[in-house]
């Protein structure tokens, strides 16, 4: 399973790009191989503000839903509208074509709760 | 030799609306014998585009050809785990076609169709004998629906004693009906792990004064007799919680065991397994619910009672959570389950019981070693094994598939979801040991495929009219109706 | 017992297997302080001879519409019954299967719901058709909270006084816990009154709920009624206890409705007391997503054949659990089965000319009673096979006098709508001869049948 350097990871099995202040968001390999097929997806809005922690979207597979929680808080600048219409992409490419959504960061302290990819890895492995 | 599904001829048939031919008809209706009348054109509508136009004869082979493709309890051995699939005995469906059960308005007079009444009101009695429960309403549709009724109720006791109460707690094997009605009263669920059986300590480290509920299924869906449930139905008093029952496997504890005795508040049966009425590929079900004493005041209306010899619906019932539907429950499902208590007695349906945990028993007797037992316990009526012995990178589903085209239904498959790859077995007490027998070395073979052969498993199943079906594109763009190209 | 095949042998044979010496030990797992000490004190098991003889005893105590001269509607319909749809509904591998969770040994059944869902669409002018729900009440119920649901935090319903008042019961049960406020919108000359209906409307309101044809039988105006309701960006939900009229009045998707649920009893279904009947629910694609219950949809198999698997179950309660859209676990498949053969063998032409033979008779009732002394028609519009009449009589004495001649003679208002105490709800379908409704009219009359 491939977990990308760059990345920052959540417990929530997601992935978080920090680029300056704007962040981008999407699930990670083991995520979506744990749910399979992936069938649906449900974004939010351009402009909602999300809060850390809680739920912005929904990915659903055949048989297993799982929400997508905010890693950290701020304002969705922008959200992948492709992914509504071919939520297979999710399963073939999660870290490229399978973004979620980029967000603008209200503060960066939550960015300190993140895991580094060697930390994921290990929570994998014990999950 | 192991038996498998034979070959037959197996017909295609097109949907009815692609057989349709313009100006076909099916049907006959009695000439106008008053003035032809109209009502003001603007209010019509243009026909009703593409709607089939089929002569009877088309429709008759057409649903003819299509009840071939199905699998039923009496095409064969039908084990779905927590679904109780015991064979629907045919006199019950002559009973609930007599013209004085099925040709009844729900409108009529209650003085005029004391027939329809009487029954309920007998049906009401012997299930509280069979429950333990002092009182009884039919009105259900079913199981879930009982759920929701039972939950109703619940929170309607405890504001009526003033008591604002916000969280329910239920097992992680429950089935999801019962946090879905749950969540449908308005509470918030409270989800505790189990260990096979429920303990005391798990509930009592979540219980508090805001629980209004503990919802518990009994057997659970492992077959396990929830031996703390005294002693967990006490502390759920204490603390002046109710706790409600789900009666989905109550085929394991017929003159056996009875809810009502041994501290449950509510439970819900469900008709259409414990009491033979057909499962009539998906419903309609039926789900009465039995309360205590102290719930009574607040069943839903219309209640059947007994004045003076005269059987009444009653309605003028204050304390009621109100009414659940149109009118009294699924009265030709009551008539059917009223039907099978009074052909089997309280004797047959103890021995029901008795020979539904044997044969359960006795698959697993038979399969245990071949097929991983996560739960060691004594178990009741169906018995839950886990995909880890298998092979070759087989799972359950793909037992499952296998298992058609040695021409059985399979069992339920990934649930409970606490068993891994979970293959639940309920054989039920109608099913002879040949039979068991036949289905077990169907199994036991199977088990050896996924060794030597692993690509069997795959493939299958090779015998039924389609093969394994693309669901995920069914949901990645769906397609839920025809429409003209 | 006849459907117990264990014989002595085989119980000895499977306890030597299972390791145990009797069945008892197989209920070691029950405590005993939670046995039961005692037999079940129920009869004894009759015989099939007996149990026929005893329940057809029961059956005869009541009141068959076919000896009756029946004008009873108020949700539940006295249609003919075509006699093709009991054979084919006993055909046991329809009935005696379960929910087709294993699809490839279930192609019937699927394929039967697919059918039944694209029946539904066309009729309502909808665009998705849910597997059926319970009854026309329990599916109005769900049909309220899919509104509440889709209507992000708006949480008012508005509820017609003409919806059936079973319908109001159960939406009122149904919400009960969920912080709904559900407010009625009262009626002028039988229908939805259309100014009060604006002044209720506001940017809480989730939804507006009203009968088509309402309780009493009359066609409410939907297209005005919609274009109030989406003013306020409020959903509209049509709700039919007598479908047979779609065939003849314009669609509520046409008019505009964004939710219609209803009762399919009419359409081949029989009464039995009231149940089973079969909810339908159908929505616009936008809502196909929030839709309680079952659905089937199209794919393909490994072969690339055509096949029908159950869809989107992620919305259900046994994958969401308690975020499930509704805990709704069945659909009514055996009444599915009935509905669609009925409407197929009606089809196009069919269920069109059975709606027209419905109106004129119920016309031609209407009319007569109207002229008759000390009866009135209270309400000018149009309405279909059911009407309301107010008498100077007593209702209830009027209903016993009629029933000594074997009439039925509708139902009373007073019980559900103060200020009709006087009004009487009649049904008339192609089952009342014109014999039938000319003795009904001299009876009403006081006169001898």
């Amino acid at each position: 399973m491939n977990f990308p350097e760059e990345f920052k990871y959540t417990e929530d099995h997601e992935w978080v790009l920090i680029e300056d202040d704007v962040v981008t968001i999407g699930i990670t390999d083991f995520a979506q191989d744990q749910l399979g097929d992936i069938v649906f997806v449900e974004l939010p809005e351009v402009g909602d503000s999300l809060e850390v922690g809680k739920s912005f979207g929904v990915v659903e597979s055949v048989k297993a839903v799982s929400d997508v929680y905010a890693p950290v808080s701020g304002e969705v600048v922008e959200v992948n509208e492709e992914l509504p219409d071919d939520p297979e992409v999710l399963n073939t490419s999660p870290y490229d074509d399978g973004w979620m959504i980029k967000l603008k960061l209200a503060d960066t302290a939550a960015l300190d709760a993140l895991m580094d990819v060697a930390t994921y890895q290990k929570f994998v492995e014990k999950d | 030799m192991i038996s498998t599904a034979g070959r037959g001829l197996v017909l295609d048939e097109n949907l009815l609306f692609e057989k349709s031919q313009p100006g076909r008809v099916g049907y006959s209706i009695t000439g106008l014998d008053v003035p032809e009348v109209f009502p003001e054109s603007r209010l019509i509508r243009e026909e009703i585009e593409s709607f089939p136009e089929l002569s009877e004869v088309d429709v008759v082979r057409h649903y003819t050809r299509l009840s071939t493709w199905n699998y039923g309890v009496d095409s064969g051995f039908y084990p779905l785990g927590s679904c109780t699939m015991k064979y629907n005995p045919k006199v019950n469906e002559a009973a609930a076609r007599f013209p004085g059960f099925a040709d009844i308005h729900p409108q009529t007079p209650e003085l005029l169709n004391q027939g329809a009444l009487e029954l309920m009101y007998n049906l009401q009695r012997d299930l509280e004998e069979v429950s333990g429960f002092p009182a009884m309403t039919l009105q259900p549709a079913a199981g879930a629906q009982g759920e929701f009724a039972g939950m109703l109720m619940i929170r309607a006791w405890h504001e009526a004693n003033g008591q604002k109460r916000h969280k329910v707690i239920i097992p992680d094997t429950a089935h999801g009906t019962n946090p879905a009605s749950a969540a449908l009263c308005g509470y918030e669920v409270i989800t505790v792990a189990s260990d096979g059986v429920l303990s005391k300590e798990a509930v009592a480290a979540v219980m508090d004064d805001d629980v209004a509920a503990l919802m518990v299924t009994n057997p659970n869906t492992l077959g396990l007799f929830e031996s703390d449930i005294r002693a967990i139905c006490e502390l759920v008093h204490e603390r002046g919680g109710l706790v409600y029952a789900d009666g989905a496997n109550l085929n394991a504890l017929m003159g056996i065991s009875r809810p009502g005795d041994i501290g449950i508040d509510v439970m819900h049966f469900n008709l259409h397994k414990t009491f033979s009425t057909p499962h009539g590929g998906g419903g309609p079900g039926s789900g009465p619910v039995g309360v205590v004493e102290k719930l009574e005041p607040f069943l839903p209306v219309p209640v059947v009672i007994k004045d003076d010899d005269v059987y009444k619906l009653e309605y003028n019932r204050p304390k009621s959570i109100g009414r659940l539907k149109s009118f009294y429950g699924h009265f030709s499902i009551l008539v059917r389950a009223y039907s099978y208590i009074l052909s089997m007695g309280g004797e047959g349906l103890k021995r029901a019981t008795e020979l539904a945990v044997l044969n359960a028993n006795y698959i697993r007797a038979r399969l245990e070693g071949e097929y991983d037992l996560p739960n060691k316990q004594r178990s009741l009526h169906e018995v839950v094994f886990s995909e880890d012995s298998l092979q070759n990178d087989c799972h359950t589903l793909d037992v499952a598939k296998r298992l058609i085209d040695y021409g059985y239904h399979p069992p339920t498959i990934y649930f409970p979801l606490v068993v891994h790859g979970a293959l639940m077995i309920e054989p039920t007490e109608t099913e002879s040991k040949q039979m068991i027998d036949e289905f077990c070395d169907a199994l036991l073979a199977i088990a050896e495929e996924a060794k030597t052969a692993p690509e069997l498993l795959k493939q299958a199943p090779v015998r039924a009219k389609v093969k394994r079906l693309d669901e995920a594109t069914a949901a990645r763009k769906p397609i839920l109706r025809w429409s003209q190209e | 017992m006849r459907y117990l095949p264990h014989t002595e042998v085989d119980v000895q044979q499977m306890l030597a297997q299972i390791g145990v010496s009797n069945i008892d030990e197989l209920f070691s797992g029950v405590p005993e302080d939670c046995r039961l000490k005692r037999p079940l004190d129920l009869p004894a098991a009759k015989s099939e001879a007996e149990t026929l003889g005893f329940l057809r005893g029961l059956s005869e105590q009541n009141t068959k519409t076919s000896d009756w001269d029946s004008f009873l509607g108020g949700g539940a319909y006295n249609h003919f019954i075509p006699s093709v749809i009991d054979q084919l509904v006993s055909r046991s591998e329809f009935y005696t299967a379960y929910t087709p969770y294993q699809p490839e040994i279930s192609q019937g059944t699927l394929q039967a719901i697919f059918e039944f869902q694209t029946l539904i669409c066309q009729l309502t002018g909808m665009d998705v058709a849910n597997a059926s729900m319970y009854d026309g009440a329990s599916a109005c119920a769900e049909a309220v909270l899919l509104t509440i649901r889709a209507g992000k935090k708006r949480n008012k319903v508005l509820l017609s006084q003409a919806l059936p008042p079973q319908y109001r019961e159960t939406v009122a049960t149904y919400c009960r816990y969920l912080q709904v406020n559900l407010v009625d919108v009262p009626l002028q000359d039988g229908v939805t009154d259309q100014a009060a209906l604006k002044e209720l409307l506001d940017d809480q309101v989730a939804s507006v709920v009203v009968g088509y044809p309402n309780y009493f039988g009359q066609i409410e105006d939907l297209a005005a009624i919609s274009e109030l309701t989406h003013a306020s960006g409020s959903r509209l939900v049509a709700a039919v206890a007598e479908p047979l009229a779609l065939a003849l009045y314009k669609s509520p998707g046409d008019l505009g409705a964004d939710v219609v649920v209803g009762e399919g009893q009419s359409f081949g279904v029989p009464l039995s007391y009231g149940g089973p009947g079969i909810g339908f629910f159908a929505v616009r694609k936008k809502d196909m997503r929030v839709l309680p219950g079952r659905l089937v949809g199209e794919t393909i198999d490994q072969d690339g054949q055509r096949g029908f698997v159950l869809t989107l179950a992620t919305r259900e309660q046994h994958i969401r659990r308690e975020k499930a859209t509704s805990n709704i676990c069945s659909n009514q498949g055996m009444c599915i089965l009935m509905v669609s053969i009925y409407l197929a063998l009606h089809g196009k032409q069919g269920l069109r000319q059975l709606a027209q033979v419905n109106y004129a008779k119920a016309t031609y009732a209407k009319e007569k009673i109207a002229q008759l002394d000390g009866f009135a028609v209270p309400f000018s519009g149009e309405s279909f096979n059911e009407f309301v009449i107010t008498c100077s009589e007593s209702v209830a004495s009027l209903k016993t006098r009629l029933e000594q001649q074997g009439i039925l003679a509708g139902i009373s208002l007073g019980r559900d709508y103060s200020g009709l105490e006087d009004g009487l709800l009649i049904c008339v379908t192609e089952q009342n001869s014109r014999e039938q409704i000319d003795r009904l009219v001299v009876a009403l009359a006081g006169g001898e049948a």
